[in-house]
């Protein structure tokens, strides 16, 4: 049998942040807590993962300046040499100077788009899902801390939980 | 309250003597004659095994040339040195007056570091002062609009002189001088006097002279760059120029703040700096060095596109002449912080932020130096006991003025309204 989960309802987020320490200092593991706007240094507190996020945006912009530069040779250079400014070398290497816009441009968009895409795929989310989060009100003021009750005795959680601050507590379904 | 540690005001004195010698022997080593260099590129060409020196009017001709640019080079080298400095220090008052009309929360723990290195700006002003005076008087040749021979014979030069002449260009230089150091004086008076009581007034006042100042100096200091650098190649304007100085100073001076500053932590001062300061600086570092790049490739790309002679004339001799060191900025003062600085992590760690601004700081005169000398030695340029001397005497200089300011008043301000939330500054 699962072990029980209560919903813990919070109005505050010092109040929040408090009670997850103390929380946290008697043991109760904290399942998942929802806020209605990013609390300052709860990821900290809850030692949630460093995301990977910045690393991936890094090799997109790598593809993108890689495919930048190999579509400017192919279009400038290979298929139908241009003379723009007087510049036919011919060479890429040689009208690199012009082509270093484009390559900026094509960077910033595929790390920016692809990461874009790459979070939304990561915390599935995608057009006409359905909210994951388990009470509407953690959209408006509500702040709501999950708690697994474990082999504690309910009661006795319950009760520490409400001396922490919390506004409400119920048992999830 | 500060006191300078003896080994680092010794470090400073010993920097300031053995760059005054090194200097000095820069001057002495100037050859004395035409002869003399002659007999000096006679010499060199018997290293390289060229026998190719049938033309003897125009031998005679290149050895004035290079007679003229050898003499320029222990000026240009203290003027290139001097100016570095002090526009740097002007940076570091440029980021204390954004500081302050922004109410930045975060920085006023630093407040005292920034004062204490802006506090170079008057005597390194003068010092660029005395030696532009000197340059009007024609002891040195950095600047050929000031020699009316040169300008007689040049039709675009003479066209300038509205502009580009001696008194109009002193009283110039002495309104930027003089009015940023007349502006750090009133900053500050009233930050001093604010940690003696807390007064509203005067925090007011700041925040308005620093808006004032700010609309002062970015004027000033494009005009400035325009007549300190940009009038040494007479011929060739740009008009972002104003700008790549600033980004130059901006970032430099910045850099000087964080390495002040993590060198006054490791000695146990500024205990309320923590690294969340350090990383707010050290992405200022990143995003400036950024901001530097974009401009200086801006400039030339709309150089290199356009090919104007005139125009263009400016980067074939930087290229042709000083190739390691004008792409050698691209790697010092872009990619190399780039690529150290990218991490969020390596934003807080003293020794890599170091590390990234002694890469800057040494970027960043280099970048002065290919600014200045291909307009004043042209091809005779090296890296001689004027250069180094010119860099550790003012470096020197520099170190023990803004010590010396750090100790006059406590590190850190007293009854600044924001002082809290920048003492719990936290990222």
């Amino acid at each position: 049998m699962a072990s029980k989960v209560l919903n813990v309802f919070y109005t505050d987020d010092d109040i929040l942040m408090e009670a997850i320490k103390k929380a946290q200092s008697k043991n109760y593991q904290i399942e998942e807590v929802f806020c209605p706007f990013p609390v300052h240094g709860l990821d900290k507190l809850l030692k949630v993962k460093h995301t990977r996020l910045a690393i991936t945006s890094f090799l997109y912009g790598l593809v993108g300046i890689t495919v930048a530069l190999t579509m400017m040779n192919f279009i400038m250079i290979v298929d139908w040499p241009q003379n723009i400014g007087g510049k036919p070398s011919f060479s890429l290497i040689e009208n690199l100077p012009s082509f270093i816009p484009t390559a900026f441009e094509m960077t910033v968009f595929f790390a920016a788009h692809l990461m874009v895409i790459t979070f939304y795929m990561r915390s599935k989310l995608w057009p006409f899902k359905k909210a994951e989060n388990p009470d509407p009100r953690t959209t408006d003021d509500h702040f709501l801390m999950q708690v697994n009750v474990g082999n504690n005795d309910i009661q006795e959680v319950a009760e520490f939980l409400h001396s922490t601050g919390a506004v409400e507590i119920d048992l999830k379904k | 309250m500060y006191t300078v540690s003896k080994n680092l005001k010794l470090t400073a004195i010993i920097l300031m003597v053995v760059g005054a010698i090194g200097l000095i022997y820069g001057f002495i080593n100037v050859p004395s004659s035409v002869e003399e260099v002659q007999e000096l590129i006679a010499h060199d060409d018997h290293a390289h095994d060229s026998t190719l020196n049938a033309d003897h009017a125009h031998d005679d001709e290149h050895a004035e040339h290079v007679f003229h640019q050898l003499q320029n080079k222990p000026w240009a080298s203290i003027y290139t040195a001097a100016l570095f400095f002090f526009l740097l220090s002007a940076g570091a008052l440029a980021f204390y007056a954004i500081q302050n009309a922004a109410q930045a929360g975060w920085s006023p723990v630093l407040f005292r570091v920034m004062e204490g290195i802006a506090a170079y700006v008057f005597p390194g002003g003068v010092i660029v002062f005395v030696l532009l005076v000197l340059s009007s008087l024609h002891f040195n040749h950095l600047f050929i609009w000031m020699d009316a021979d040169v300008v007689e014979h040049d039709e675009i030069i003479a066209n300038k002189t509205g502009y580009l002449n001696v008194p109009f260009f002193l009283i110039r230089a002495a309104i930027y001088i003089g009015g940023w150091a007349f502006f750090y004086r009133l900053f500050r008076k009233n930050s001093i006097k604010l940690d003696e009581g807390f007064d509203l007034a005067l925090f007011k006042k700041n925040f308005k002279l620093s808006a004032g100042f700010l609309v002062f100096f970015i004027v000033t200091e494009s005009m400035l760059s325009w007549d300190f650098i940009m009038s040494i190649d007479t011929h060739w304007f740009s008009t972002l120029f104003g700008w790549f100085v600033f980004a130059s100073m901006f970032v430099s001076g910045i850099t000087v703040i964080a390495l002040v500053t993590l060198y006054l932590k490791s000695k146990g001062y500024l205990e309320e700096v923590n690294d969340s300061h350090i990383h707010d600086l050290a992405k200022f570092m990143f995003g400036i060095s950024i901001f530097w790049e974009y401009l200086w490739f801006s400039q030339f790309l709309l150089i290199w596109y356009a090919n104007i002679p005139e125009e263009a004339v400016y980067y074939v001799q930087r290229i042709e002449q000083y190739p390691l060191l004008f792409f050698g900025t691209f790697f010092l003062n872009f990619l190399l912080p780039l690529l150290i600085l990218l991490n969020t992590e390596f934003k807080r760690i003293p020794w890599i932020v170091s590390l990234a601004g002694i890469i800057i700081l040494v970027g960043h005169y280099i970048n002065f130096y290919v600014m200045i000398m291909p307009g004043t030695v042209g091809e005779s340029w090296s890296f001689g006991a004027a250069e180094i001397g010119s860099i550790l005497l003012i470096g020197g200089l520099f170190l023990y003025v803004i010590f010396n300011a750090l100790t006059k008043a406590p590190l850190v301000v007293k009854n600044y309204p924001l002082i809290k939330e920048s003492k719990h500054f936290h990222y």
